[in-house]
């Protein structure tokens, strides 16, 4: 008897890996599962002090900004050598004409190419700074651009999206947040 | 490029040090890699952070831990030993006595033999002898 | 016009394979002679279809018909002929294609060189290898059809990932998908023998040799992928325990468990239980690693563009599969009583201690690599699960395993006894000691354990075919091919084995050179003479000059390069790599600042044994199968026709 069960322990195992990769693929298509996604380490904790210096020729910020408490703010780290940056600004615009505060960093950039990429496509942002050695931006766990940071009131971080925050994505998870938070 | 000059630490234990940490840390952009075998920019930063961190004095655990705050576990080549993951760190041993279990079981089933009868007895007696 | 007759060829492949399922299978059951001698021409007919949709796909590359979608998205006209032509598996579709064509191959195979098997083994053999073959091309014909036509046709492809645009990446999938699938027909052979409900001797002399074949041929596939990461990838790594290369470990660890175990089959009649799940479970590897390759479920530089539509109908064809193999496993399995009585202590009992070690080290490379996805599944918590998990737990395995490599072929069958072991093999012991104490003055302990073990090895395949020569030159002609083989698989391993434990040695430096500076490292000196720029058929370099010298002599010049794509706008390194044979000087050129570039220099002692030990284990394995005896296995090979309806032996 004991070896009948042993024999069939092999399909029961298999059976057992199938049902589960069954369940990841339907997760995966609803957009429920992402096994690719590296998920933040600071949701629900304040965020890092960050201190740095104003991009040239605009209005920068300081840590000061991002604890002043109020409505939900967001801070986006950009780059000009980013094209998923593109593909996401419309968007960030789209939530600054709606009164939602927007800081930038632009992340391992020269000054005089974030300017233009700016000037070219518009500027979304509050305040923008610059964090050209990447050093703060490691304080955030950032690993690639484009990110973007969600606050609340008290500081802290509520959501996270690492790539482009696309139409769909505005559209399902951060405007109801915002509304939510706010 | 990585381990470019520029980057590494001038005291060659302290860099040495700084490699092996690195080997445990997972380059988030990559597939798979450490932060030691990639050219990405976050491989290249978290580099100069663990190199900086090193030179400040921060023990291997300390400079561990800064890193997993910021990034979470999966940071982590080498999975930290928790109640999750012991049954993941015990697999070897775990199949190992499995297959051992598995190979004893199917042995077991052996038809137990009669013993000899008289007959049989001096046959074998008879064997011998001649 | 030819894409059009590659889609037909490709749907006609599918409707004989449905037939080349059908009716041997009917036949077999109904002992009808007439359906079951259908199954070879079947078989033949499929191979046909199949391989004449794989060269329409091959010529829509080689002509740069951008019309067709697969070749306008991963071609260009400017690519040099040959990785035109390998670009056909250098994709999701193409490579499926490849798959299909040895599946179909392998059909071919069974038919044209079984014909000394039992009849309706064959035909369920072949019947089952077309109910595989079946539900790859409908997975291809519905979801990955290569020959979708674009128009207008753009001016010009995007161009395939440069990092594939190269000798040995090229040439990897063929090798790999021959091993995979070979292991196909070790699969139909279990089947077709669980249905039948007899596995005998006979069975594991048949299946040993396509078992061999597979074998040797994923040994060469997996060997071409380690050997191109360590000269492509620039870092001298060669192993990363990436979840696909883990996925190619896993049926080759499963089907060397199942080499040996048909030999026990085979020889003692025993342990039929084992070999048969070996072969059930080792194509079934094969096709967990297509699943998780092309499903994107799994973080790989491998993975090909994930669709999760895909992985639904991948799924689908391995619970089939697998499923149904298991499932008619836990069946038939329990009615087969255990056979051959040995003491633990034999030649059966290592074979045994062989399976569980081998066993046990794919289920740690199995669990750790599915590991993160299921805890990010089940609980929801990231983490990952890297080279130093799998470098803790699967080498402590294979330790005690390489030291009963050596014990293994001089113990007696069915009752040995140790003392008569060790009586044999104490050369092999004193060598591997003697190593090990010099390694270790000179290095450190695991460098040292590494060398005493590869001596261990390579002494022991000595002390094998010398004590079956009875240490006589005239006798070692009259040694079986097979027994050669075996003994140079062991021996091969330990060359590999002697490799990996130089590369722990492998010293590294980087440096920042002005043209005529020099830095030294491993003991010879390394002057950069200069930098100058370059072009290729599709891309533009920069190539350093470096010459290397020992105490003055010269060694070599290396001209390490950093080559720029601009249709994928790709930057790869081109490593220079000079071997002694003893160890690699090698060089990789970064970036460049000041008029000064950025080196990184390696010596890396003993590397080329990782691959040469490969080759010798993949060249035991063709030794073996070349072995007159397992080709004139089956009883009665000219036998009178039998009457239609007669039962065959």
């Amino acid at each position: 008897m004991n070896r009948r069960w042993l024999l069939a322990a092999p399909l029961g195992i298999a059976a057992a890996a199938g049902a589960g990769f069954y369940a990841m693929l339907a997760r995966m298509n609803e957009g429920r599962f992402d096994p690719r996604g590296v998920p933040s380490a600071l949701l629900d904790k304040p965020a890092p002090v960050t201190s740095l210096p104003a991009l040239d020729g605009h209005q920068g910020w300081t840590d000061a900004d991002l604890r002043k408490g109020g409505a939900p703010l967001l801070v986006n780290f950009f780059a000009s050598w980013c094209v998923p940056c593109v593909i996401e600004h419309p968007q960030l615009m789209t939530l600054s004409r709606q009164g939602v505060r927007i800081l930038g960093v632009a992340y391992r950039d020269k000054p005089a190419d974030s300017a233009r990429f700016l000037a070219q496509r518009g500027n979304p942002f509050a305040g923008v700074v610059s964090d050209a050695e990447g050093r703060a931006s490691l304080e955030w766990g950032l690993y690639g651009v484009p990110e973007t940071y969600l606050l609340d009131g008290a500081a802290r971080v509520r959501w996270r999206m690492a790539g482009p925050v696309t139409e769909e994505i505005l559209a399902d998870q951060l405007q109801p947040l915002l509304r939510r938070i706010a | 490029m990585s381990a470019d000059p520029a980057e590494q630490l001038p005291d060659p234990a302290q860099e040495e040090r700084a490699q092996s940490i690195g080997r445990e840390l997972r380059c988030l952009v990559c597939e798979g890699q450490s932060i030691e075998d990639s050219n990405s920019l976050f491989a290249a930063d978290m580099r100069r952070a663990v190199r900086e961190r090193i030179a400040a004095g921060d023990s291997d655990s300390q400079i561990m831990t800064w890193v997993t705050a910021r990034y979470g576990d999966m940071v982590r080549l080498r999975p930290p030993f928790s109640a999750g993951t012991a049954l993941l760190w015990a697999s070897p041993v775990l199949f190992a006595a499995a297959g051992l279990g598995a190979a004893l079981l199917l042995r077991r089933r052996r038809a137990t033999v009669a013993p000899l009868t008289a007959t049989e007895r001096a046959r074998i007696e008879a064997l011998r002898k001649g | 016009m030819i894409p059009e007759l590659g889609h037909f060829a490709l749907a006609l492949a599918f409707a004989i394979a449905v037939a080349q399922a059908a009716l041997p299978l009917w036949g077999a059951q109904t002992r009808d002679a007439r359906l079951m001698a259908a199954g070879p021409a079947l078989a033949a007919g499929q191979f046909l279809a199949v391989l004449t949709a794989f060269f329409a796909l091959m010529w829509s590359y080689a002509v740069s018909d951008f019309s067709v979608v697969n070749v306008a998205e991963n071609s260009h006209s400017l690519k040099p002929l040959l990785y035109k032509l390998t670009g056909t598996w250098g994709n999701h579709e193409g490579s499926l294609l490849l798959w299909c064509t040895m599946l179909a191959g392998c059909g071919a195979a069974v038919a044209g060189f079984g014909r000394g098997l039992p009849t309706a083994l064959r035909a369920r053999v072949i019947g089952v290898l077309g109910l595989v073959a079946a539900g790859f091309l409908l997975f291809a014909l519905t979801t990955s059809n290569p020959f979708d036509r674009l128009w207008p046709p753009p001016d010009d492809g995007r161009d395939l990932n440069p990092l594939l645009q190269d000798p040995g990446l090229a040439f990897h999938p063929p090798l790999l998908y021959a091993g995979y699938v070979g292991f196909s027909v070790a699969f139909a052979f279990a089947v077709a023998a669980l249905i039948e409900g007899r596995v005998d001797a006979a069975w594991g002399r048949w299946v040993r040799p396509w078992t061999l074949a597979a074998w040797s041929l994923l040994t060469g596939g997996i060997a071409l992928g380690s050997w191109w990461a360590y000269y492509e990838l620039g870092w001298g790594g060669y192993w990363f325990w990436d979840p696909v290369e883990n996925a190619s470990l896993l049926p080759w660890l499963t089907g060397t468990a199942l080499l040996h175990s048909a030999i026990v089959v085979e020889k003692r009649d025993a342990l039929r239980i084992w070999t048969v799940l070996l072969a059930i479970a080792t194509f079934s590897f094969s096709l967990l690693g297509t699943f998780l390759v092309r499903s994107g479920v799994l973080n790989s530089v491998h993975a090909f563009a994930n669709d999760p539509a895909r992985g639904l109908f991948i799924l689908v064809l391995l619970a089939l599969t697998i499923g149904g193999a298991l499932a008619l496993f836990a069946w038939r399995a329990p009615g087969m009583a255990p056979t051959g009585l040995f003491a633990p202590i034999s030649r059966e009992g290592a074979l045994v201690l062989n399976n569980i070690l081998l066993c046990s080290m794919a289920a740690v490379v199995a669990t750790g690599t599915m590991y993160p996805l299921f805890a990010d599944f089940l609980f929801g918590h990231k983490l990952s699960v890297g080279a130093p998990f799998f470098n803790a737990t699967v080498l402590p395995l294979a330790a005690p395993l390489l030291a009963a490599m050596a014990v293994g072929p001089v113990l007696a069958w069915k009752r040995a006894r140790l003392e008569e072991a060790a009586r044999r093999l104490w050369p092999a012991a004193l060598v591997a000691a003697a190593v090990g104490l010099a390694a270790g003055f000179g290095w450190s302990a695991v460098p040292a354990l590494g060398f005493a073990g590869a001596a261990w090895l390579i002494g022991g395949a000595v002390v094998d075919i010398a004590g079956r020569a009875r240490w006589s030159m005239a006798r070692l002609a009259g040694i079986p091919r097979a027994a050669w083989g075996g003994a140079v698989a062991h021996a091969g391993l330990g060359v590999t084995v002697a490799g990996i434990a130089g590369m722990t040695l492998a010293v590294d430096r980087s440096v920042l050179l002005h043209p005529g500076e020099s830095a030294g490292l491993g003991g010879y000196d390394w002057r950069l003479i200069a930098v100058a720029d370059g072009r290729g058929p599709n891309f533009s370099l920069r190539q350093a000059r470096i010459e290397v010298t020992r105490s003055g002599d010269h060694v070599v010049t290396l001209t390490p390069q950093r080559r720029f794509y601009p249709v994928q706008r790709m930057t790869t390194t081109e490593a220079a790599i000079h071997t002694t044979g003893l160890a690699d000087i090698y060089a990789v050129l970064g970036e460049e600042r000041d008029g000064a570039a950025v080196l990184r220099l390696h010596l890396n002692p003993l590397a080329p044994w990782i691959w040469i030990g490969a080759l010798i284990m993949a060249l035991g394995g063709a030794l073996s199968l070349s072995d007159r005896r397992l080709r004139v296995g089956a009883p009665a090979r000219r036998r009178a026709a039998l009457p239609a309806g007669a039962r065959p032996a």
